[in-house]
């Protein structure tokens, strides 16, 4: 008798790897993305049978939904900007610009590079190890939190949580520079049953992602799952109109944006002043450092994501326009 | 065991409305009746998948829990369908080809 996880992980194995294939083949850029979407939701259900309920809940909230949504705004932006957003053109199936054969090649080389450096360290690695799960253990009643996995990416591994925080901040410089002088799509009109649906879920998200935070000092949960979670509210309120980004909110934003980076890095600081190394938080604090990071870029994760999404920096209308909108 | 049964039962019943909905998804002809059959033989499917594992887990936080998914599920899919039907409608004019 062959044990039915095992057909069904078989299964589920041969799915993603062929929803990755069709990703990859399919010439249709919105069925592309729609199988990318698919692709997520699979490999998170693939990390939950791995054992790991927090790749799979970052899987679910990032990878599949944030950049889902990130993907389909940006085909809608493409689509814009090469005035192709009539409607028999949006409908067609070929790419609006053909990228350069030297693009492809250097992105090809870079993944490739990067497929065969993960294919070393995974060659490389010791078969059936004992891994980390013991030092881990062991080091869990200094941690300050009941989470083996919070304790490491906020504790023990700090060092590479701020660097994520720190990459998320990059990414939205960037946006912001880049896409300045580009016009705005204008976001369709979604109709009044989604506007109800958006009123019903948002205070549900509000609460499901504090949860997701608040949760992760014992369980599977924490800051990224959190944060993309609450992004979600951003991106609703954007697709809803309910808000919408002035020049004169830029200020806040940023401070958004930063505020994650810049408590995570002051409480490094504050530690190490106190003649400790970075990160090495005080038992009797810990628990409450580990918190108050976490909340505060909960916050940040999820203002960059609504600005990612939103894409392009609220400029100051010129004169006539101003005067046309007053 | 008889809580595992049933659970096996409705479980059952509901993959087979999937199964269904996705048969309806592949076959019917044109957009508004694949919604059709994805919407409510889903819906159905999730509604007694819930079930199942409702019986299979009857404590009060997973109850909570399962019910919380089933009615933000039902929702987020019948808006979508709502969503995509609409889109189909105002693009009728310039019909897609097959």
């Amino acid at each position: 008798m062959i044990d039915p996880y095992v057909i069904l992980d078989l299964l589920l194995g041969l799915a993603v790897v062929a929803l990755a294939a069709a990703v990859l083949t399919v010439r249709d850029l919105f069925a592309a993305i729609v199988l990318f979407i698919v692709f997520g939701l699979l490999s998170a259900l693939a990390w939950v049978r791995l054992a790991a309920p927090d790749v799979a809940l970052a899987e679910a909230a990032i990878g599949t939904g944030l950049t889902g949504a990130l993907l389909l705004k940006t085909l809608h932006h493409l689509r814009y900007v090469t005035g192709s957003l009539d409607r028999q053109a949006a409908l067609s199936v070929t790419p609006v610009q053909p990228v350069p054969m030297a693009v492809i090649w250097v992105n090809a080389a870079f993944c490739g590079l990067v497929t065969l450096g993960l294919a070393a360290a995974f060659l490389g690695a010791p078969r059936n190890g004992p891994g980390f799960d013991a030092l881990v253990a062991e080091a869990m009643p200094a941690s300050g939190v009941e989470h083996p996995v919070t304790a490491v990416l906020l504790n023990f591994r700090a060092y590479d949580t701020l660097m994520e925080v720190v990459v998320l901040l990059a990414a939205v410089i960037a946006v912001w520079q880049i896409e300045r002088g580009l016009s705005e799509a204008p976001a369709p009109a979604l109709g009044e049953v989604w506007a109800g649906f958006a009123r019903l879920v948002l205070p549900a998200i509000v609460v499901i992602g504090t949860y997701l935070l608040w949760v992760g000092a014992e369980a599977p949960g924490g800051a990224f799952q959190g944060g993309a979670v609450l992004a979600a509210v951003g991106l609703l309120l954007l697709l809803s109109r309910l808000y919408v980004p002035r020049p004169a909110h830029r200020g806040v934003a940023r401070l958004g944006f930063v505020l994650g980076t810049g408590a995570f890095a002051a409480v490094a600081l504050l530690v190490a002043g106190g003649g400790r190394v970075a990160f090495e938080y005080p038992l009797e604090h810990a628990k409450t450092l580990i918190l108050l990071i976490e909340g505060v870029v909960t916050i940040s994760i999820a203002i960059t994501l609504a600005a990612l999404f939103h894409g392009r920096e609220p400029v100051a209308l010129s004169a006539s326009e101003t005067r046309h909108d007053a | 065991m008889m809580q595992e049964l049933i659970a096996a039962i409705l479980i059952a019943l509901g993959t087979v409305f999937f199964i269904a909905g996705t048969l309806g998804l592949l076959r019917f002809p044109d957009i508004y009746c694949r919604l059709h059959a994805l919407t409510k033989a889903d819906g159905l499917g999730l509604g007694l998948i819930a079930l199942g594992a409702a019986v299979l887990l009857a404590t009060p936080g997973a109850l909570f829990r399962i019910a919380l998914i089933w009615v933000f599920v039902a929702l987020a899919s019948a808006t979508c369908g709502h969503l995509v039907a609409r889109y189909a409608r105002q693009t009728e004019r310039t019909p897609r080809h097959d």
